[in-house]
């Protein structure tokens, strides 16, 4: 049912895989690599798409979960566990298979995590935590809630650099690939170029595709009332606080996953990650992308993005996404492709991605 | 028969200082349509509030169905049976009128996030189940020709039956209805009062807000008259008309000598 909500999956695809070889045939591989990194982002900017344009809630503390998730695989996969191995939670955590031994830089043995097992506790650990920051938190509004998530940002943001688990100022080096299943993993080598490139718009489709069914069902129906009435929608039996507290924690563990992908695929994560401006950044994309357009913030996510890894802001990187935020929110709310002049481009889309 | 299916005990809520609502028991029977009525800033809209959830009272009981709700949250509320108009409409404007009535299944439906974001081959039925239970609304109330219409864009007259729709969508057994002919011309407000009596006689117990007298008098069986938070007279319209509290609030001390006035 709904067919026609997926036409623009099929057609993101096909712009992905017709891509693929136009990059190659015009000896700019590299430019993969920055599109795979923008798609691990645009997982970020999904999720928050969902929680601030449908559910109408504002975040500004998202740089907070993407680290949690990427720090949490970051840390397990490359922890040594060797000197403990005979202490009782070790011994068990490696009869039930989830740690891996292998070599260092240096050829020296580790036991570590797999990354299997340090993603799904990264996305366990990043759910947990939003619930229990969303518990008090979502009951604010506006620019309280917005003030709150950028506490709870800034919080990350001094334990990430203050404490020596995590690397302080030199964040976490060396983390392992992840291979996720035979052949097929998130290494970010030359080599494993292509198959990366795929692997990340596979995640960012996925993505898309859960986000889109969400916001064409029932529960999409009532984050949008909640957004546009809340008295309203909460008289009508949706309850209306735990519809906001599922959002905001299926938005963080959205950004967890993005953060834990890239980490292995950086093969590093680092305190810049967590800064609040990356917060910003998400929220600015959001907004660019025209708040309620889950496919306008994928393009722009993915744009803007490539735009600022290549460099092309130069030392205005934040600068530009804080001005684009500023602009939109003065001369066009309903973001870039909403403006009268642009409206063609999302109209197509926007048809199907409301129903 | 005369058993009550609404009962408020010693219902109270203030506001810093102000008893907006104070000690306020009545009672509604099943299968009637009463009328609470009293000047502006009698409290009428904070006891709708009361009894739906949207605030907390400060003392007192709600009853409903012989079950206490005191202290439920509106969604709840909503689940047990009980639904509502605001006096100020509140649509959801960017919403067509189809999905405004739509939104109102909710608690008469149940998939969630895991199923909607896996699209469930299940969800497609409740999906068509909601969409075609909302169409029949519409087409009861003859609103069906604006289904496909932003909510915005409605005259005020037809918001205000769309808002109606959407409470009947849930499937209430109780509506409280929030001044429904504000700002309604005569022949809204005719349409309106049948509409009323329609939804009564299919079993929708009703309490109405209503500053229209005419229309208090031609469809209430009871009448709850209300003055700064007090309930100062209770009955049937015919004794109320002639209540000497009730003619000296709305006409002034020196008509109380003369009730046929
Ligand atoms: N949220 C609030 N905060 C403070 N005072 C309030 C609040 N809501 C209502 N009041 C006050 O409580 C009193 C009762 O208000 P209420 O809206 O219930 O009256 P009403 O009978 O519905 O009047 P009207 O006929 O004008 O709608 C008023 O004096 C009002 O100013
Ligand atoms: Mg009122």
């Amino acid at each position: 049912m709904g067919g026609r909500r997926y036409i623009p999956i099929i057609v993101a695809t096909l712009l992905i895989v017709a891509g693929q070889p136009v990059l190659w045939a015009i000896a700019r591989p590299y430019y993969m690599t920055q599109i795979t990194m923008s798609a691990y982002y645009a997982l970020v900017v999904i999720g928050l798409c969902l929680l601030m344009g449908y559910a109408g809630q504002v975040s500004l503390g998202h740089a907070g979960f993407f680290a949690i998730g990427g720090y949490t695989s970051a840390v397990l996969t490359t922890c040594n566990l060797l000197a403990r191995q005979n202490e009782v939670p070790i011994t068990c955590f490696r009869s039930l298979g989830l740690l891996v031994e292998r070599q260092d830089l240096y050829g020296q043995a580790m036991l570590c995590f797999s990354p299997w097992a340090a993603f799904v506790a990264a996305l366990l650990l990043t759910a947990g935590i939003a619930f229990l920051i969303g518990l008090p938190v979502i009951r604010l509004k506006g620019h309280y809630l917005a003030m709150a998530t950028l506490g709870f940002g800034l919080i990350i943001y001094r334990i990430v650099l203050g404490a020596p688990v995590f690397g302080q100022a030199d964040g976490i080096s060396n983390v392992p690939p992840f291979e996720l299943f035979a052949g097929l993993e998130v290494n970010g080598r030359p080599p494993y170029r292509v198959q990366n490139y795929y692997i990340a718009w596979a995640a960012v489709l996925a993505a898309m595709l859960l986000a889109i069914n969400l916001v064409h069902s029932r529960v999409g129906r009532a984050l949008r009332s909640i957004h546009q009435n809340e008295e309203a929608a909460h008289s009508l039996g949706v309850n209306t606080f735990q519809y906001k507290l599922s959002t905001f924690v299926l938005s963080a563990v959205f950004a967890a996953v993005g953060g834990a992908l890239l980490t292995h695929y950086n093969g590093s994560i680092g305190p810049s990650e967590v800064t609040v401006m990356k917060s910003v950044r998400y929220v600015s994309i959001v907004a660019v992308g025209g708040m309620a357009n889950l496919w306008g913030a994928l393009v722009m996510a993915i744009a803007l993005n490539v735009l600022s890894l290549r460099g092309n802001f130069g030392t205005y990187d934040d600068a530009v996404f804080g001005m684009i935020l500023i602009v939109i929110m003065l001369f066009a709310p309903q973001g870039l492709l909403r403006m009268p002049n642009l409206r063609w481009i999302s109209t197509w889309f926007s048809r199907r991605s409301y129903g | 028969m005369d058993e009550a299916f609404l009962e408020t005990k010693k219902l109270h809520r203030f506001f810093g200082g102000l008893h907006a609502v104070n000690d306020v028991s009545f009672a509604v029977r099943r299968d009637t349509i009463t009328a609470l009525i009293g000047p502006n800033g009698a409290g009428k809209t904070t006891l709708f509030n009361l009894i739906a959830g949207t605030i907390p009272p400060h003392g007192g009981e709600v009853h409903f169905g012989g079950r206490p709700i005191t202290g439920w949250k509106p969604h709840a509320i909503a689940s047990r049976g009980i639904a509502r108009t605001f006096q100020t409409t509140k649509l959801f404007l960017q919403m067509t009128v189809l999905e405004n009535v739509m939104v109102g299944r909710h608690p008469r439906t149940r998939s969630g996030f895991v199923a909607g974001m896996l699209n469930l081959p299940w969800t497609w039925r409740e999906h068509a189940e909601i969409e075609a239970k909302a169409m029949a609304i519409l087409e009861d109330l003859g609103l069906s020709q604006y289904a496909g219409q932003t909510a915005a864009n409605l005259p005020f007259g037809r918001q205000r039956v769309v808002e109606f729709a959407r409470a009947l969508a849930t499937e209430p057994t109780l509506l409280l209805l929030d001044e429904p002919a504000a700002g309604l011309n005569i022949y809204e407000t005719q349409e309106l009062s049948e509409l009323i009596l329609r939804i009564r006689d299919r079993g929708v117990t009703c309490l109405v807000v209503e500053h229209d007298m005419s229309l208090v008098m031609n469809i209430s069986d009871d009448v709850v008259v209300l003055d700064q938070g007090q309930k100062i007279a209770e009955g049937p319209p015919r004794t109320i008309q002639r209540h000497p509290d009730v003619i000296r609030i709305y006409l002034g001390e020196n008509h109380v000598e003369d009730p046929q006035s």
